[in-house]
């Protein structure tokens, strides 16, 4: 890869760039800023990049980057609310019984071969649906973690949350993304 | 002994941090005699690959 075709290249892979940003920021401004900014800063790095056909991923890296700035700088806002409050601590109570086990009809499904899952078309819309539904800053320390695969320790200290706020945090959004796939995709499987 | 709503904390964090060996083994006992908490770590083991398999279908045009 040449400097003289990194604009191009870089050209092409806007689209996937914004987005993979507007997902994660869910604001069309922000994620525009967060492409720009990852663009400028690849072009200005482009001397330091020597790999042939990584440039992708590459660039999604520094864009990873510039996305967690901006979740960093978001979240400091005075306006955020708090994290473990968006969803609340009995918000899946209805699922267990009074000893704490599965209520029978709340009882988790097998779903079944994951790689058969993973190929169909709809499952994905229905994956976005439900992405969609958890709330913002839940949603964004689950994009963290899985998307951008940050450690929790990392998550903790760019937000400014203790390790246990994190665990609790996470643990309700793969509970509420669990109840929505099952409820959305895999209950209609059968 | 280890109820369901507590295994699926454990079961969520285990993704997160390494269990303690007292977590692990109670959460190895519930799990040989409930189905339903089985079945949930499945789910989280999915939710994990298809957060993986969803990121590289952004980088990957292939997929």
């Amino acid at each position: 890869m040449t400097t003289a075709t990194l604009p191009e290249t870089l050209a092409s892979l806007r689209n996937d760039l914004l987005r993979f940003a507007r997902l994660q920021l869910r604001d069309d401004a922000t994620a525009e800023d967060a492409v720009q900014e990852t663009m400028l800063a690849a072009i200005e790095a482009a001397d330091k990049f020597a790999g042939q056909s990584q440039v992708k991923t590459w660039v999604f890296a520094i864009l990873k980057h510039k996305i967690v700035d901006l979740i960093r700088k978001r979240t400091r806002e005075p306006n955020t609310g708090s994290f473990d409050a968006e969803i609340a601590e009995d918000a899946f109570d209805a699922l267990f019984n009074e000893r704490q086990h599965w209520q029978p009809a709340e009882r988790p499904s097998n779903w079944g071969d994951p790689h058969e899952t993973v190929e169909n078309k709809q499952f994905w819309e229905v994956f976005q649906i439900c992405l969609d539904r958890l709330p913002p800053n839940t949603s964004r320390v689950f994009m963290m973690r899985e998307f951008l695969e940050f450690e929790t320790e990392e998550i903790c200290k760019e937000l400014s949350m203790t390790a246990s706020n994190c665990w609790v945090v996470l643990h309700r959004a793969r509970m509420a993304l669990r109840l929505c796939l099952e409820g959305q995709w895999f209950q209609g499987k059968k | 002994m280890l109820s369901c709503k507590d295994a699926t904390k454990l079961m969520s964090q285990s993704q997160d941090r390494k269990l303690s060996l007292m977590e692990r083994i109670s959460l190895r006992l519930h799990l040989m005699m409930c189905s339903g908490c089985r079945n949930f770590n499945e789910q989280m083991a999915f939710l994990r690959h298809a957060s993986r398999r969803f990121v590289s279908a952004f980088k990957d045009p292939h997929e």
